[in-house]
């Protein structure tokens, strides 16, 4: 009787969740015997729950991979190892481009030139042409004059 | 950290991670996933783990957000759980199956409460935390903790006497 009296006790703290954790498995003890009072015996269930509950384990394996280590510092030096890489054969690809381009360039000028140089000729010589001509005025005055005379 | 130094490591605990899991999703099957789960995850951050106060609450806290973070998207799926609607349907037969276990109403009784209520009843009556270790695993100050406990707690015991006195008279 003393015994019931200190488990009501202990059972109101639990209730109020003021019990340690030594009172409640006194509380799980008493509840696990065969003979409880009688005015216990509905809360026998709930702390022969908690017991049974606490036996349930986990037996799955886990597959536990050997971890792909893939360190960010690591990944990061190949990272800019591949940028600078990039940037190396874009800049002698895009170097390749201008020279070519330099070269169409000066092509073009020197055919430019050429072509100036050839245009200027043929001007020069129309201007001697254009000089005889004169010639053939002064031939016509001439002409007139005879003519006149007449 | 090597495969067997991390196994050693969770070994002692991973059972009530398990539980945990089992409480919280009911199926035996999710619960195992969710641990399995929870256990790689661990083990992909073991490189950090001597920086965790207590590697043990750390993965409790992991394996409860894992499983409130199922059963959020499992709702918004609209896959509620099954146990929730069979309470009428079959009552007689389920009744006097009960009866010869009246342990089971406990784990019924159990998956009816709030999640944080059923936490607290797990890592406390089940698992036998302390407070501060229920405190730190579930982010809870200490008197809220208490307050969930007791009101658990006498749920399950007011549960509990309806039925019985139910299933007397």
């Amino acid at each position: 009787m003393e015994l019931d009296k200190k488990i009501e006790v202990l059972l109101e703290k639990y209730f109020e969740a003021n019990t340690t954790l030594a009172e409640e498995k006194l509380l799980r003890d008493y509840f696990a015997q065969d003979t409880i009072a009688e005015h216990l015996e509905a809360y026998r269930s709930m702390f022969g729950y908690f017991n049974k509950a606490k036996v349930d384990v986990y037996t799955k394996q886990v597959p536990l991979k050997p971890r792909r280590n893939v360190n960010f510092r690591w990944l990061s030096v190949a990272a800019s190892v591949i940028v600078v890489i990039g940037l190396y054969f874009g800049q002698l690809g895009y170097r390749n481009y201008q020279e070519q381009k330099q070269l169409e360039q000066e092509q073009a000028r020197y055919a430019y030139q050429q072509t100036k140089k050839a245009l200027n000729l043929l001007a020069e010589n129309f201007g001697k042409g254009t000089q005889k001509m004169a010639y053939l005025k002064t031939f016509e005055v001439s002409k007139d004059k005879i003519y006149n005379e007449n | 950290m090597k495969q067997n130094e991390f196994l050693a490591t969770v070994m002692p605990f991973k059972d009530k991670l398990y539980r945990m899991a089992k409480r919280l999703l009911v199926s035996k099957e999710e619960a195992e996933d969710a641990t399995q789960e929870v256990l790689l995850k661990l083990w992909n951050k073991s490189d950090k783990m001597g920086s965790y106060k207590s590697v043990e609450a750390f993965a409790m806290t992991m394996t409860k957000n894992f499983c409130l973070d199922r059963l959020k998207s499992k709702q918004a799926g609209n896959l509620k759980l099954v146990h929730s609607n069979y309470e009428d349907g079959q009552h007689n037969l389920q009744r006097s199956v009960e009866q010869a276990d009246s342990v089971s109403w406990v784990e019924k009784i159990m998956e009816e409460l709030p999640e944080q209520q059923k936490m607290v009843l797990q890592l406390r009556d089940v698992e036998d935390y302390d407070f501060e270790e229920i405190e730190e695993m579930l982010g809870m100050k200490a008197t809220a903790v208490r307050v969930t406990l007791s009101r658990a707690r006498k749920a399950v015991r007011e549960k509990l006497i309806q039925k019985h006195s139910y299933g007397i008279g």
